[in-house]
């Protein structure tokens, strides 16, 4: 049985409300911060912890911290990104609408530690249930003296606000989100300046996610060290992971960094294997925007080590047979899913979501689209393949935001490992309406690595 | 400062951009932009078509930047090497920009009274490729009228954002703006409100496309058969440089726009009354022939007539400008 430091007492009755959870030895890590630590303590705690952000770029986030401007008299704020609409991904709402406190508290203590003194909380539009449940717990919070004017008799003030997003899935990236809560239309800013210079109202600004910051209560509770020793290496720590798909068991886990794809998977603890006995065929292991692998790639890396659940070991083999962390969006296909209808799903909701600022993105896109649903209902011709791989490399990285990226990878990498399944969508289109082309081959053993003679 | 491009070298002033630096050395490295605006604060970043790869971040941190920048919104540092067209992979991109902004262009070249003088045109004429591989329908949308003196064709609109800047920093107030998102974006005005400002005639300046037009101009005649002529008048304006180039066609002034630097951007912007109501001769002092570049279209029937147009007749610095025009066409 793994670790568990976000989710311990999730099954506690009533652990929504701030009275049990408090009874829990929630807020600790308040009273802890607020009355022994520094600010600069404890971001040099979160350093040591090894903390990587749980939004998808796992960034360390101790440093993002130690990089946030100074300046005397300007303002600084910190805004927790509730902005989860990542297709696959449904952790953060999980965690507000479970233990809202949770998010509460390590919201007072990263906020004291950047010295903000205005936070906000950026939720989703359409997440109003856990909106009203975040107003709720912050009123609560609030009258018991953790939020507010001169918290528990320190002297540091914080006022926590939740901001309702506009509904869109750009708004989730760190500057649109900034220039939505500003009031304004939701486009990424063009970096530099990094919002850690000039951010919100052009303050310094820092942005991390829920989880990001409920992970920063343990790791003031235990010490950042304590935190360190869960995890291999770069990746320390516990994750959420949302498992959707067609798994035994879907929801969302709370994992040790370290633990094996297989375990994961298939272990009844977790996920449970796959629904109905069938086999597996592929997985996005972090929300529809990391790479998509085949199911004997995911199990073992190209050089047949076994994967694990970690930032590094799943991003093993760079883009060529590996994939990423990202956000946590676990999804897991069988083998009656088909990928290229799958592909045609994720594009079509990037085309949807483009912000429609810079040109590749908002043109390419739709074009992807496009194809793609010509090769799914059976219109497809063979160069539309390499097409789609031509168009997608000339998104990526040539965008504004990572969002031309994000668009780009399912669709390269579907076709990198399933282009015999495109295929047989172009020879066989009539076919490829009514059955899918199956497993064919995606979870044979991988090929012995050829020894290549010196 | 000193940043080298393309192997070319230059001091620059810090806090210039990439782009900036590019346009001062001149020539062939310099990056197309089909968004930015040296005159409006905040433009550029959008068209990605300014791409360029540097291959050195600086003096102190030479490591290289690992995607390629957009030069217009990248400051340089000291020390940067950055490659333009020296870089397949830049002129890759660019390619693919330009396929981009096509994909969903009308390439109604013939009936838009942009052409000849059209930033999309010469930028796909230099990077792009003869076909497209796009083959589905195009966006489309209903022709608009902002105001009575300006057209929008949002069809032909690459969403450069510039008329956005122009209205938030020439003009008092704002009433134009993006709507939706994606490729469904448009520029529209909330509930067909009328664009009806002092200045807001210079967003057809700025514009990069046909998408805003003169509708006092418009169908009136193509760009290459009128002759630019840099004129000036005394405009009561305060804000205004009375600064134009009047379009002849015979003896008629069909347009009035203000002066384009080499890049297409305005050296002053004008009053409306400067651009729509003073439409004769008699209106404006006029200073000499424009000079146009070589390659432009614009170049053809401009002075080559034996038997110069009646403007031409009165005005001296006509007369000899004409004169020069007419020997080095006869010559050839």
């Amino acid at each position: 049985m793994g670790r568990k430091l976000l989710l311990t007492n999730i099954n506690v009755p009533g652990i929504n409300t701030f009275d049990v959870y408090h009874k829990n030895g929630g807020y600790a890590s308040v009273e802890k911060a607020l009355k022994t630590l520094s600010p600069d303590a404890i971001v040099e705690e979160v350093k040591k912890s090894g903390l990587r952000g749980r939004g998808g770029a796992g960034f360390p986030t101790g440093m993002k911290w130690s990089f946030l401007a100074k300046p005397e008299g300007v303002p600084r704020y910190l805004v927790c990104n509730a902005d989860e609409s990542e297709p696959g991904t449904f952790k953060d709402r999980y965690l507000m609408t479970y233990i809202p406190h949770l998010l509460i508290e390590g919201m007072i203590v990263s906020s004291f530690a950047l010295g903000a003194n205005v936070s906000y909380i950026y939720v989703r539009g359409e997440m109003m249930p856990q909106i009203r449940i975040l107003e709720k717990a912050i009123a609560e919070a609030k009258n018991a003296g953790f939020l507010g004017k001169n918290i528990l008799g320190t002297g540091y003030d914080l006022e926590l606000y939740v901001q309702p997003g506009g509904g869109a899935y750009i708004c989730g990236e760190e500057t649109a989100l900034l220039e939505s809560l500003e009031g304004k239309r939701g486009n990424p800013r063009i970096k530099p300046p990094f919002p850690a210079i000039a951010g919100l109202y052009g303050c310094p600004t820092v942005v991390n996610n829920v989880e990001s910051i409920a992970a920063v209560v343990p790791i003031i509770n235990e010490g950042g060290e304590e935190y360190a020793k869960i995890g291999i290496g770069r990746s320390t720590g516990t994750k959420l992971i949302s498992a959707g798909g067609n798994v035994k068991k879907p929801g969302v886990y709370e994992i040790e960094l370290g633990v094996s794809c297989e375990e994961f998977l298939y272990s009844d603890e977790y996920c449970g294997g796959i629904a109905n006995g069938k086999r597996l065929k592929a997985v996005v292991a972090g929300g529809s925007s990391v790479p998509i692998v085949p199911a004997n790639l995911f199990l073992k890396t190209i050089n047949n080590e076994l994967r694990l659940m970690t930032y590094e070991s799943l991003a093993d083999g760079g883009f060529v047979s590996g994939t990423m962390m990202g956000s946590g969006g676990f999804i897991a296909f069988d083998e009656d899913q088909c990928i290229v209808r799958n592909t045609w799903n994720f594009t079509r909701f990037y085309h949807h979501e483009s912000c429609g600022q810079c040109s590749p993105c908002r043109e390419g896109t739709g074009w992807m689209e496009k194809v793609l649903h010509r090769l799914e209902y059976g219109h497809g011709k063979m160069s539309d393949i390499d097409l789609l791989v031509d168009v997608s490399k000339k998104i990526e990285g040539n965008t504004i935001c990572p969002l031309g990226d994000a668009a780009a990878w399912p669709v390269a990498s579907a076709i990198r490992h399933f282009r015999d399944e495109f295929e047989w969508h172009v020879t066989n289109p009539s076919e490829a309406l009514t059955r899918n082309y199956g497993l064919a081959h995606y979870a044979d053993p991988l090929p012995k690595k050829e020894e290549v003679a010196s | 400062m000193k940043v080298t491009i393309d192997g070319i070298s230059i001091d620059v002033e810090p806090g210039t951009t990439i782009l900036n630096a590019a346009r001062k050395i001149g020539g062939d490295i310099v990056p197309p932009a089909m968004c930015y605006y040296s005159k409006l604060e905040g433009s550029g970043g959008k068209c990605r078509t300014c791409l360029v790869k540097v291959s050195k971040g600086s003096e102190k941190d030479p490591r290289p930047m690992p995607k390629l920048v957009a030069s217009c919104r990248t400051t340089v540092m000291d020390g940067m090497e950055v490659q333009n067209i020296t870089s397949p992979e830049v002129l890759e991109a660019r390619k693919g920009v330009v396929e981009m902004l096509l994909i969903n262009h009308p390439l109604d070249c013939p009936i838009c009274d942009q052409a000849g003088e059209c930033d999309l045109q010469n930028l796909a004429f230099d990077h792009g490729t003869a076909k497209t591989r796009y083959e589905f329908d195009r966006r489309t949308f209903h022709k608009i009228d902002i105001g009575d003196k300006i057209q929008l064709h949002m069809t032909r609109c690459i969403l450069c954002y510039r008329c956005v800047f122009t209205a938030d920093q020439i003009t008092d107030h704002r009433i134009h703006g993006i709507l939706n998102r994606g490729d469904h974006s448009e520029i529209s005005t909330y509930i067909q409100a009328a664009v009806d400002n002092d200045f807001s005639g210079n967003v057809i300046d700025v514009c990069p496309v046909g998408a805003l037009t003169d509708k006092t101009f418009r169908f009136k005649n193509r760009v290459w058969f009128t002759k630019p002529v840099e004129a000036h008048r005394d405009c009561d304006h305060e804000k205004c440089s009375g600064k134009v180039t009047l379009w002849y066609k015979g003896e008629d002034v069909l347009r009035v726009t203000a002066r384009k630097d080499v890049y297409g951007e305005v050296e002053s912007f004008i009053c409306n009354t400067c651009r729509f109501d003073k439409k004769k001769t008699s209106d404006w002092v006029i200073e000499g022939p424009r000079k146009v570049a070589n390659w432009s279209v614009q170049t053809a029937n401009h002075y080559e007539m034996l038997h110069p147009l009646p403007v031409v007749k009165t005005n001296p610095v006509l007369q000899e400008a004409n004169k020069n025009q007419f020997e080095r066409e006869t010559r050839l």
